[in-house]
């Protein structure tokens, strides 16, 4: 297991460095110039040289790259122009919003997904599994932009039920923070109406958030319990007359669960991604909108530290996923070694 | 008796096709896959002549009727210049399939020769390959591809080339996963016992075998493309307007909610139905080329 585990972490460097290699070429790459763009419209060419040098972005390529990964190192990730402040200032800040919203589409994903996933297992080729299915393949082609919006149409503008945007309305003041999430802080503070209205704002875009995975929740589950509900020791259960809810809710489910949870875990990466867009539908104040504000302006720093911090987090959660799954499956443990 | 020769193999695969017909109709999601593909082809193919005005692609102004909702003489609505939404939304099908298929097919030449090379040859150059191909994996491919159009600045020629960036190493995964195994297989010994060249072996014996994920992969990315390219679009890094397309018009229409509700709803509808026709479609091709790997 300790093999395991240092191997995978070795291969984590690897990706990371490679992925810092990666954003520093893009941002080198650009057509455009970064200090042309901190310099302003009306810079002349001799300011826009002082700030070149002042950059250190006159050294050659290879010198440039040290810089960046020695500022890494300190956890400088440079300066947004558009806030002004540190990017991994920022970073910081807006990172706890975006968690808290993948963390809820998560568990929305999960609770829903698995019973829907066994649902239509159980009744295979019925009405709930061609339901089932055909969500669960719609569920990947709806664009989420698109989904967003109608919901805020329906039910912010039509019916007036929920709140238009953002994460709490400019009447609540915001709790302090202790863990920087709001609907976590509210509770931990004791405030449960603030703890009310946070939920309100986050319900929508979690539930966008969460639609791709718990379309793959519901597949995968669904597979998986259909395989199982097939497998020897079920029938044997079955003729021992174990009865049917025991079966399908704890002897099949305890084996189907296990690809379903790596396969959330996976997801975790690739709905950091998403944020990119259904921070902007709701006006989320977290990294993705971060990101994308900065990416409309031209702002590299803060989308290349957004990049790398997703990557990270990415790389965090499959990591854990393996591990996981290595504790749990020996096979895979050894297939690791 | 050559004619006899030449009839055999016809026979043979016009049996196959009936075979694939029948399969294809008895699966009523692979024929509203197949159905909506084939609707948005004819739609690319014969758009601007059958839209009310083809103008109110390149910015026509009629300022009389803007944002008036649906009715008989605009079925989906105006927009804020007055221009018709479906003639937008139809003719922009053609920027999406060609984006779609521009950066599926890009990432196809790109990735199935270093997945095929990786496979077939292992060890080093196999370690390199994939792991070149891991370090662009690491991060969700909207993200790198939103920090590349960041760079290059937008534009959806540079949305296209962002995406397709992100995408080959799909392919190399794919390929790797099925060229690995048939490495040992006897009809590859057979053939390199007999002095086949490792070029001949991977075009006649490893491509051939790897050609049905290929195809349903593919399918499924086509959709999943267009979505991409319509979330860079919707960000406002892609394609910029007057030029039709959706995810654009999509970010425009946001401006005009909750009033102007149409605007937004059929350029998203479009996109929805497309990707939705190329993944059922992707599913249906599974089914049909690769049982084994259907599962789920």
């Amino acid at each position: 297991m300790i093999r395991f585990i240092v191997r995978r972490l070795g291969l984590m460097l690897l990706m990371l460095s490679g992925l810092v290699v990666i954003t520093f070429l893009v941002s080198n790459v650009a057509p455009s110039d970064p200090a042309a763009l901190a310099a302003g419209p009306d810079a002349t060419p001799d300011m826009i040289a002082t700030i070149r040098h002042e950059y250190g972005l006159d050294r050659p390529l290879p010198v440039q790259f040290l810089r960046y990964v020695a500022g890494l190192a300190r956890g400088d990730l440079g300066h947004s122009i558009v806030t002004g402040h540190a990017v991994a200032t920022d970073l910081a800040t807006f990172l706890p919003a975006t968690l808290e919203l993948v963390l809820l589409g998560m568990l929305i994903a999960v609770a829903l997904g698995m019973p829907l996933g066994m649902w239509a297992a159980v009744r295979r080729d019925r009405a709930v599994d061609h339901v089932a299915r055909i969500f669960a393949v719609s569920g990947m082609a709806l664009p989420e932009f698109w989904i967003g919006l109608l919901l805020l149409l329906v039910f912010s503008g039509w019916l007036g039920w929920l709140p238009i945007g953002g994460q709490l309305s400019i009447a609540d003041a915001p709790p302090a923070p202790i863990t920087g999430m709001v609907l976590v802080d509210a509770l931990l503070h004791g405030r449960l109406a603030l703890f009310w209205a946070a939920l309100r704002h986050a319900i929508l875009p979690a539930v966008v958030i969460s639609l791709p995975a718990l379309a793959s929740v519901v597949r995968v589950n669904r597979a998986e319990m259909i395989e199982v509900l097939h497998a020897d020791y079920i029938t044997a259960a079955r003729a021992h007359g174990v009865s049917r809810a025991r079966i399908v809710g704890i002897l099949a489910l305890k084996n189907a669960m296990l690809p379903t949870l790596a396969m959330i875990g996976l997801r975790f990466g690739w709905m950091l991604g998403s944020t990119v867009l259904v921070e902007t539908v709701f006006d989320w104040p977290g990294i993705g909108l971060y990101a994308v504000n900065s990416a409309v302006s031209s702002d590299f720093k803060p989308v290349m530290g957004t990049t790398l911090i997703i990557g990270v987090l990415f790389m965090v959660a499959n990591l854990l996923v393996d591990l996981a799954y290595g504790l749990l499956d020996p096979r895979v443990r050894e297939a690791g070694e | 008796m050559r004619a006899a020769a030449a009839r055999a193999p016809r026979g043979r695969s016009l049996r196959r096709l009936r075979f694939v017909a029948w399969v294809v109709g008895r699966n009523p999601p692979t024929m509203l896959g197949l159905g909506l593909v084939a609707v948005f082809l004819l739609l690319a193919a014969i758009g601007p002549w059958i839209v009310p005005d083809a103008r109110d692609a390149v910015g026509a102004m009629h300022l009389g009727s803007k944002l008036l909702p649906p009715s008989w003489a605009h079925w989906f609505g105006t927009d804020e210049m007055g221009d018709d939404i479906l003639t937008r939304v139809v003719l922009a099908t053609r920027t999406s399939l060609w984006v779609g298929l521009t950066i599926t097919g890009i990432a196809i030449v790109v990735g199935t020769p270093l997945g095929i090379a990786a496979g077939y040859f292992g060890g080093r150059v196999r370690s390199v390959i994939m792991r070149a191909t891991d370090m662009f994996l690491c991060v969700p491919g909207l993200v790198l591809a939103l920090a590349i159009v960041a760079a290059l600045g937008p534009g959806i020629l540079h949305g296209v080339v962002a995406l397709a960036i992100v995408w080959w190493p799909g392919y190399v995964r794919l390929i790797e996963a099925k060229a690995l195994p048939l490495r040992g297989e006897p009809f590859v010994d057979a053939a390199r016992t007999m002095g086949s060249s490792d070029l001949r072996i991977l075009l006649t014996h490893i491509l051939p075998n790897c050609v049905s994920p290929l195809v349903v992969k593919a399918s499924m990315d086509m959709g999943m493309a267009i979505l991409a390219a319509a979330s860079l679009g919707f960000i406002g890094l892609g394609a910029k307007p007057p030029a039709p397309e959706w995810g654009a018009m999509i970010s425009t229409a946001r401006s005009y909610m909750p009033d102007s509700w149409w605007y937004s709803l059929f350029p998203g509808l479009f996109i929805f139905l497309t990707v939705l026709g190329f993944n059922l479609l992707g599913d249906g091709l599974r089914d049909i080329l690769d049982p084994r790997s259907a599962r789920g």
